[in-house]
């Protein structure tokens, strides 16, 4: 497919995603936001599992600095936890560097291993990051968390208030229709530079590593120094989108940042089609909205219960959809949502295109590859 | 002193049980190449079904058809999805493994709920002493049990053609076919077997001390991963020294917490063995006795 109908896809759906809030309810907004936020996360797991072919299971180890260096940049100092008062622009900065920079420090370890071995290692930083979360209390707020502080550029809050009432086309402004505004602006910077950075000479280098470390190196490929980029690129990702999280969330929490948020991500990447920049973003529509789409309406669907109750409650079901749906798309659906996309082109235009950069994760390049079947 | 020797013992008999996991992990990668996160919700699973059937059928008929469980279940995961994988390979089949362990966890959460079912092991809350140290039975038996395990594996890898042929399959599935042994059969045992010892674990993770079967069972089999990343990859006996050592660690680092609280923070316990896994990383990324991979350029 020629780039001219992708681009004109893409401006529709920034189109639809600036009318939003006209219409939506709180509720939509909400999950809005969430999805945005995780889908940049989810972005930046693609680049490193999809094109770079690096399993990484502490992806929300990375969103949990980037939230907690926000909300600790930015939060005032109180009886309880410490806070720098810096911007708020400066602390969703911040947010991104820290995490890039625990990604680097954490890149001799990503340098050296190669597809699950690195996905065990990065097992490691989910729970010691949320051991620090929990002892360093009078930074973090340990257990219950701390709130964080709504972002704000001079003269302009993203909240409900300053300016106190906003209104564009008869439309009330609150604090969830100016985040929105500002997360699809992030949204679409985080979109763009991902595409790009697959597409140029980084990305290639990146796909060249996943394919074969030995043909990368000797085409020229500082092996290690493309695995250790990829993994920073991909944690700067995460901390951004953490930051989002807890903006969105008006509040952060260790419980946030589980190992079950890691999963989520990989989650949002393979349902996609791994690789795919749009499938991340597609995948983590799904991943965010399903549960708590399901929680809002479960009183209408017959087939729920009431949390608590011992039934099937929202949750619990939304956990086995996404179970099921991930082995299906593993098993019948290869290379995922973008990958059954690309083939449904195909078989319309008729076209066979070059092979595409978005293949999954790479073969262990060791005797595991034969017995996989 | 005896204080001392008490966590030595308590972390060498609960690092055993951690081997076991692990090299459940262990044999299920050097058979199918499968890194297999769905191992806790297996480990889950035998304890689950001994703790709902003791009461009908007794609890030794229960660990028998625990034990079987576990077994057909990993055989059957790798039959039906993981050999039908769409685009094979290491990557997808781990993230096919934690899809599986979201629905088996997820099922076996629901189905336990907020209680915690007793697993009706006839050794009870008994304590054995030695000396001045107590132990608790079931972590003594566990020891025991898992020594004759790992004796049963070591026969059955050196000394009979099945175990022969797993170990030939895991050098070199190609050749191994081509010398007329069956890929899919080796495959097979190597499920069932993890299965078993998942199982086996399960039992001993959930009985005394531990108060009975509840969902973070699963969560903590997690704990055998560092165990089986220490020892190396692709070797038994590098998951029984793991699993000795993480052990161990979280044995001292939980029995002494109060002196280490001021530096560590409170629950390191529960973190030491992810930190230790960084390190032996770091120092050498195909663990302690795994197999090293040889690329120059």
């Amino acid at each position: 497919m020629s780039d001219a109908p992708r681009k004109l896809v893409g401006l529709v759906l920034l189109l639809v995603a600036l009318a939003l809030p006209f219409v939506l309810t709180d509720f939509w907004l909400q999950t809005g936001l969430f999805v945005m936020a995780t889908a940049i996360g989810a972005v930046g797991l693609t680049l490193l599992v999809g094109v770079a072919g690096q399993l990484s299971l502490g992806h929300a180890a990375f969103a949990a600095i980037g939230a907690y260096v926000y909300a600790f940049t930015t939060g005032e100092s109180t009886t309880t936890v410490e806070g720098l008062g810096l911007p708020p622009l400066l602390g969703l900065v911040l947010a991104a560097l820290v995490a890039a920079g625990v990604g680097a420090a954490f890149s001799p370890i990503a340098g050296r291993l190669r597809g699950i071995y690195l996905g065990l290692a990065t097992l490691g930083l989910v729970f010691v990051v949320r051991h620090l979360l929990v002892n360093l209390d009078q930074w973090t707020g340990g257990f219950v968390g701390r709130s964080v502080e709504p972002f704000a550029v001079p003269g302009f809050s993203f909240s409900n208030r300053d300016p106190d009432y906003l209104a564009v086309a008869g439309v009330e402004f609150e604090g969830l229709h100016r985040l929105w505004y500002l997360f699809v602006l992030l949204a679409v910077v985080a979109i763009w530079l991902a595409s790009n950075m697959r597409n140029g000479r980084t990305g290639r280098a990146w796909a060249n590593v996943r394919d074969s470390e030995t043909a990368a190196a000797a085409m020229g490929v500082g092996v290690a120094g493309a695995k250790r980029s990829a993994f920073v690129v991909s944690s700067a990702y995460a901390g951004v989108a953490g930051a989002m999280l807890a903006l969105a969330y008006g509040r952060v929490a260790p419980d946030v940042f589980s190992l079950t948020a890691s999963v989520d991500y990989l989650v949002m990447i393979v349902l996609g089609g791994l690789g795919s920049v749009a499938g991340a973003a597609v995948g983590a529509v799904f991943v965010t909205s399903l549960p708590l789409v399901l929680a809002q309406y479960s009183s209408a669907l017959p087939f729920l219960a009431a949390p608590g109750s011992g039934g099937l409650d929202p949750s619990t079901a939304s956990r086995i959809v996404y179970g099921l749906a991930i082995i299906a798309v593993l098993v019948f659906l290869r290379g995922g949502l973008a990958g059954g996309a690309r083939r449904l082109r195909e078989r319309f235009t008729g076209s066979t295109p070059v092979p595409p950069v978005d293949r999954p994760v790479a073969e262990e390049p060791s005797r595991s590859k034969e017995t996989t079947r | 002193m005896s204080y001392f020797l008490e966590q030595v013992l308590n972390g060498l008999s609960y690092g055993l049980v951690l081997s076991l996991i692990a090299a459940g992990f262990a044999i299920v990668f050097t058979s199918t190449g499968v890194l297999n996160f769905a191992h806790g919700s297996v480990v889950l699973l035998g304890a689950y079904l001994v703790a709902v059937l003791h009461d009908t059928i007794g609890f030794w008929p229960a660990v028998l058809v625990g034990l079987a469980g576990a077994a057909v279940v990993g055989v059957a995961i790798n039959a039906l999805l993981v050999r039908n994988l769409a685009d094979p390979n290491p990557g997808t089949a781990a993230i096919l493994m934690l899809g599986v362990d979201i629905v088996l966890l997820t099922e076996l959460t629901r189905r336990i709920g907020n209680q915690v079912l007793t697993l009706g092991a006839p050794w009870g809350a008994s304590v054995v002493r030695l000396g001045d140290v107590t132990l608790p039975t079931g972590r003594v038996l566990a020891a025991g049990v898992t020594v004759v395990a790992f004796g049963a594996l070591w026969y059955l890898f050196s000394r009979t053609d099945l175990g022969v042929g797993m170990r030939a399959a895991a050098a070199d599935g190609p050749t191994a076919s081509l010398m007329g042994i069956r890929l899919s059969r080796t495959a097979a045992t190597g499920w069932a077997l993890a299965g078993i010892l998942a199982a086996v674990a399960g039992i001993f993770l959930t009985s005394f001390p531990a108060p009975g079967v509840a969902p973070t069972v699963a969560l903590s089999a997690f704990a055998a991963i560092p165990a089986w990343v220490l020892g190396g990859f692709d070797s038994v006996p590098g998951a029984v020294v793991g699993g000795l050592l993480i052990g161990l660690t979280s044995a001292l680092v939980t029995g002494y917490e109060a002196e280490l609280e001021p530096f560590l923070g409170s629950g390191f316990g529960e973190v030491a063995p992810y930190v230790v896994m960084i390190v032996v990383l770091l120092v050498r990324p195909s663990g302690l006795l795994g197999s090293k991979e040889a690329v120059r350029v």
